[in-house]
């Protein structure tokens, strides 16, 4: 074992009064070494970020504070020192990055102001010099113009631009442990994969220490020495990163890392020829009109969509993966008629439906229904489950009781309790709501469901659950589906065709294996190659 | 329902303000029946100091009973700050909720038309309008009407924005529902909250217009009103200082009663933030 | 394009909007005008009946009240654009005239109390938040709480009682000691003197509200991700709190400053009539008394161009402050 670095021992964190539990972390116990990197990986409100706000004294007190263990840095305690010392390691012996970096950023302070802020409280350098390595910095991790970027503001960058700008200033001072709080969780994969090269790059630079939160195995199996596995407030494994990803010991390992979607893609089913859905050059612009009395100054047009032609045939799964901002969402959302399209034909078998005024469009409703992302935005709060998934039929013509009994049925379909009917959405879990809104897509018998991201917003544990219960109704109701997701992961789970899509294009279309095993554009290379733990599970 | 009041209750100064405020409605509830005669009647000898002559708060120049005034006075202003405050609600959330639900033409519509009443100096306007209406209660509440509802509408226009594109209302429209339907079931019961904190907000600025309005001797010459009083004591504010002192208290006590329950409400319907660091 | 730039186009652009408002208010103007009793001769002429018959005519002949509605409207409209909006019999006074003649005193009041109710809100409301859960922070929550509910008229009618009649500290009412003829200097400190209790008055309520704003406001940013990552980076709290959160929190009370502008005018009509304070606010009283509806209308129209005026300036002083604005 090298020099350690960080030594947390025995740590307790306690909650305030009123909260689920007492104790936020309980007995955790992790080490850190020079130049390593220790993911701790959980499920939310496993105590994994608290852990780690509290190496930095960051814990929200008095409501949330240490109450028992230390936390050793180079022989400091660090839950002991006091306020002086305590300001002096942060940002110049520890730092750290977040998860949103546009809300980390200060939004009326630009770039540069903020980098200069940590040599002025730390050490004593002149103006000219703390600007020369400020710019320096930003060169490190690779952003372009950086004399530029030091005058722009956090909301004139990219995400990912954000996010290196927050690298830069964390390292500034070549601190010895490095935090960082899923700081790739809000980007998209090929950034992701970008911003974890750069941070192992300057972690080898400095032989920083990494401590990374995070709960993508993936992300683990690419970046980490080690693994702490959080459950709870408890770490309930911890070792290597081959021992704890390839043989878990505790069950809650296993369960976690047998969640994961394998990469490798199921074998495609029989496919039917006759498409049950047509979509033939369809675009979507939003924007471009000003005001009624504005001043002529017309909003930026962003084509979502661009002449997309694509077709889904009776009974198979249509995978729509691309980045955000690849228009998937916006396609999703014209073929259910939640926006009219610009140009082009979408056809229910063999009708068109895009052009169909209001009235004329209502039956057709019933043909092809929704889930969606949020499983917390998509059921009113204020509405009793029951009714939630009664409406369709009831707003579809259908006689109340008979509307009821169709709910209750569903109810127990998805696997919910019967008592579900009369409860508000609020009484449900993440994964239960979820589970109510396939229900609700299902009252109106369509043929066509859409899922939109719809596991996207769960744990990996639930996002299991909700993909086997999606296969299920499938097979069950004889579904065509459409299923957009950002993750390939789980579409070479659940697609048995792809299409990719890039700046409202598709840019490519075919079996999910064949475009697995031989990707031609060139984009769908760089979208596979950033898959984040390629390497690992390719076989189980 | 329960899970609310405890909410409310967490708030000791809430559940302070809502009992004041029931005191206020007590009062003006049994003002008949306590001051059986009209409040402008001469009930005695003028100038009497408090407790002087019969008057537990003094009488004015004329020989009024202000303690009668008070609690007339609290009848007229519970009466046209609620009226006016439940017509400004009712006109913002109409102007609201098609504006933004609709978005788009009949935003920019409809959100002129907002802005251009949200110009114009209120107090003023109200002033304004009661001058050429002639004073009365009708006009005063329709004054204080016109000039609160555009709050009430950037607000429901702001929650309909937000909750339009909500999931739960995109799946409404899968299903077929219809616009008005979607507005009036299922977005504008989301929105509720925030606006019974601005509505009780309002009954209190609209009870301080009001007495403002009454100052300016703009009140109905037939209701006794607190701003009416303070407004006939101000001559005499050298020898007779109670005649506008107790009255003014009776206002402050009020609107700062609604104020608090207004916050209360506004800790139990939103549950957030109220945390320091 | 140049910040400064886009900061004149976003300029232009408001100025643009801000046209047709006026406008619209006129127009209101005119309406307000026909739905008063009798015809808009009679209203303009004050109902007071002091205007000879022979202006009466020549009046309903300026205005084409024989004429359609919208060509009345048109007169309307030229008259206004020409700065002519009639003439007032009780002040023997062109209204334009007496309406500029009285703004000066007004303005005054407005500027002094503007400067002293957010210079105070904002730091009574930074010292409630930086001390949350002190003393501190509880008597100023509780100043003004109080003073928030705390009618206008009342405050300087005690203002009186207190510091005029029994402390004797300042006069009762008025800009100056009229029979006094001071000069220069002397001038300066009289009208300062009865400055004094108007200001105070009308400044505690805004007082209280930007106090409430700037506490709420300040807190609200203390919870923000931004505020995590400057301790992170090891800054003082002190620089924490007065360079990150302040100048975050100040933009939320810029825009509401200049939104009650509007009701600052309002409560100046009120503060006026109680202090006898000789401005535009007086005018109003005086003109309610002698219904001389067109004068009220003519300062009605005035204090509508000054809020949209005012608001243009904290659009423009706001779009300087918050780098985001989209001054496309």
């Amino acid at each position: 074992m090298k020099h350690k670095l960080l030594d947390i021992k025995n740590l307790f964190i306690q909650l305030p009064a009123g909260a689920d539990r007492q104790y936020a972390v309980q007995e955790v116990n992790l080490e850190l070494a020079r130049g390593e990197t220790l993911c701790v990986v959980g499920e939310s409100g496993s105590g994994k970020s608290l852990t780690a706000r509290a190496v930095m004294g960051l814990l929200p007190a008095p409501h949330v504070q240490v109450t028992q263990g230390e936390i050793g840095f180079n022989g400091e305690d660090i839950t002991k020192v006091n306020y002086d010392r305590l300001r002096q390691i942060r940002g110049s012996e520890i730092s750290m990055i977040f998860q949103e970096p546009m809300t980390a950023l200060n939004p009326v302070m630009s770039i540069g102001a903020q980098i200069d802020e940590v040599f002025r409280y730390h050490v004593n350098m002149s103006g000219a010099e703390r600007a020369k390595q400020a710019i320096k910095l930003l060169d490190d991790v690779h952003l372009p113009n950086p004399e530029q970027i030091m005058r722009a503001y956090p909301h004139e960058l990219s995400g990912g631009q954000r996010q290196r700008a927050m690298i830069a200033m964390a390292l500034a001072l070549k601190p010895k442990i490095l935090i960082a709080d899923e700081p790739t969780t809000a980007l998209d994969v090929t950034t992701q994969a970008q911003i974890l090269k750069l941070i192992s790059e300057m972690q080898l630079a400095s032989d920083t220490g990494v401590l990374f939160i995070t709960h993508d195995f993936g992300v683990v199996a690419d970046i980490a020495h080690r693994v702490a596995v959080m459950q709870q407030g408890l770490v309930v494994e911890s070792g290597t990163v081959e021992q704890v990803l390839n043989n878990p010991v505790h069950p809650y390992t296993q369960a976690l890392i047998g969640a994961v979607p394998s990469l490798n893609p199921r074998k495609a089913r029989p496919r039917s020829k006759t498409p049950v859905l047509s979509v033939q050059g369809v675009s979507k612009t939003f924007g471009g009109g000003s005001g009624l009395f504005g001043f002529g100054v017309a909003a930026r047009e962003v084509k979502a969509v661009k002449n997309v032609t694509l077709d889904l045939c009776r009974g198979e799964t249509l995978g729509i993966v691309g980045e955000s901002g690849s228009g998937k969402s916006t396609l999703a959302r014209c073929i259910i008629r939640l926006m009219d399209t610009d140009c082009g034909k979408i056809s229910i078998d063999g009708v068109q439906v895009n052009e169909l005024s209001r009235a004329a469009m209502r039956p057709w409703r019933t043909k092809i229904q929704m889930v969606f992302q949020d499983p917390f935005a998509s059921l009113n709060p204020r509405i009793k489950v029951g009714n939630i998934i009664a409406q369709g039929p009831v707003t579809q013509g259908i006689d109340k009781a008979e509307a009821d009994a169709r709910a209750r049925e569903l109810i127990s379909i998805v696997g919910l309790d019967e008592r579900s009917f009369n409860r508000y959405p609020h009484e449900f879990s993440g994964g239960q709501r979820q589970r109510i809104g396939i229900a609700r897509s299902l009252a109106l018998k369509p043929e066509i469901l859409i899922a939109d991201e719809p596991v996207s917003a769960l744990d990996v544990s639930i996002q299991a659950q909700i993909l086997d219960l999606l296969e299920e109704i499938r097979d069950r109701m004889h579904l065509s589906m459409i299923f957009i997701t950002h993750d390939l992961r789980v579409a070479a789970q659940v697609c048995d065709r792809l299409a990719v899509m890039r700046y409202g294009e598709v840019v490519e279309t075919g079996a999910t294996a064949d475009i697995f095993a031989k990707p031609e554009h060139s984009y769908t290379r760089d979208l596979l190659a950033a898959v984040p733990g390629k390497d690992w599970k390719v076989s189980s | 329902m329960n899970e609310f009041w405890s909410r409310y209750a967490r708030n000791r100064s809430a559940v302070m303000g809502l009992g004041i405020l029931v005191l206020v409605i007590f009062m003006a509830a049994i003002a008949s029946l306590i001051f059986p005669d009209d409040p402008f009647r001469l009930a005695g000898i003028p100038l009497s100091v408090p407790g002087a002559n019969g008057f537990f708060l003094g009488s004015d120049t004329l020989g009024r009973d202000v303690a009668s005034g008070i609690a007339h006075g609290a009848k007229t202003s519970l009466l046209i700050g609620l009226v006016a405050t439940f017509a400004a609600v009712f006109i913002g959330i109409i102007f609201g909720a098609f504006s933004g639900y609709y978005g788009g033409l009949v935003d920019d519509i409809l959100m002129r038309i907002t802005e251009i009443f949200q110009t114009i100096p209120s107090f003023v306007f109200a002033i304004l309008l009661v001058a050429i209406m002639k004073p009365s209660i009708e006009s005063i509440v329709i004054a204080i009407t016109v000039v609160s509802w555009p709050g009430v509408a950037r607000l429901v226009r702001g929650e309909f924005l937000s909750l339009k594109n909500r999931e739960f209302v995109q799946a409404c429209h899968t299903i077929g529902m219809s616009d008005m339907r979607i507005i009036v079931r299922e977005i504008l019961p989301n929105c509720l909250s925030p606006i019974i904190v601005v509505g009780s907000l309002m009954v209190a600025t609209a009870i301080l217009i009001e007495s403002g309005l009454a100052f300016l001797g703009l009140g109905d010459p037939n209701i006794m009103s607190w701003g009416f009083q303070i407004g006939a004591g101000r001559t005499m504010l050298r020898s007779a200082w109670w005649v506008c002192t107790f009255p003014g208290i009776a206002i402050l006590v009020t609107v700062l009663a609604i104020n608090l329950v207004g916050e209360g409400l506004n800790d139990a319907l939103n549950p957030r933030l109220r945390e320091g660091n | 394009m140049s910040k400064s730039g886009k900061v004149f186009w976003h300029i232009l652009r408001r100025l643009s909007q801000g046209v047709p408002i006026i406008l619209a208010i006129v127009v209101l103007n005119f309406f307000l005008l026909n739905l008063a009793e009798g015809d808009a001769v009679d209203v303009l002429a004050g109902e007071a009946g002091s205007a000879t018959p022979e202006y009466m005519a020549e009046l309903r002949a300026k205005f084409g009240l024989d004429k359609p509605l919208p060509v009345q409207l048109l007169v309307y409209l030229k008259n206004v654009a020409s700065l002519d909006l009639g003439y007032s019999f009780r002040h023997d006074m062109a209204v334009s005239e007496l309406i500029i003649d009285r703004f000066w005193p007004t303005l005054l009041l407005m500027v002094t109390t503007i400067i002293i109710a957010i210079g105070f809100g904002i730091f009574l409301g930074l010292m409630a938040a930086v001390g949350l859960n002190t003393w501190k922070d509880s008597v100023i929550s509780v100043f003004a709480l109080i003073t928030y509910a705390t009618p206008l008229f009342w405050v300087g009618l005690m203002m009186i009682v207190v510091f005029s009649i029994h402390l004797g500290w300042f006069p009762t009412s008025g800009m100056e000691t009229v029979a006094a003829f001071y000069e220069g200097w002397d001038r300066v400190v009289d009208i300062a003197h009865h400055l004094v209790l108007p200001t105070i008055t009308l400044s505690l309520f805004y007082l209280a509200l930007y106090t409430r704003m700037m506490r709420a406001s300040m807190l609200e940013q203390y919870g923000q991700d931004y505020v995590v990552t400057a301790r992170a980076k090891g800054l003082t709290e002190r620089r924490i709190t007065f360079v990150h959160v302040l100048r975050n929190a100040l933009l939320p009370v810029v825009t509401m400053a200049g939104v009650q502008v509007g009701a600052m005018i309002g409560g100046s009509v009120i503060v006026e009539s109680v202090f006898a304070w000789p401005g535009l606010g007086m005018l109003a009283f005086e003109s309610l008394f002698a219904r001389d509806l067109n004068l009220l209308l003519g300062i009605f129209l005035l204090s509508s161009v000054l809020v949209v005026v005012v608001n243009l300036t904290v659009d423009v002083i706001y779009s300087f402050l918050d780098p985001r604005i989209e001054v496309s």
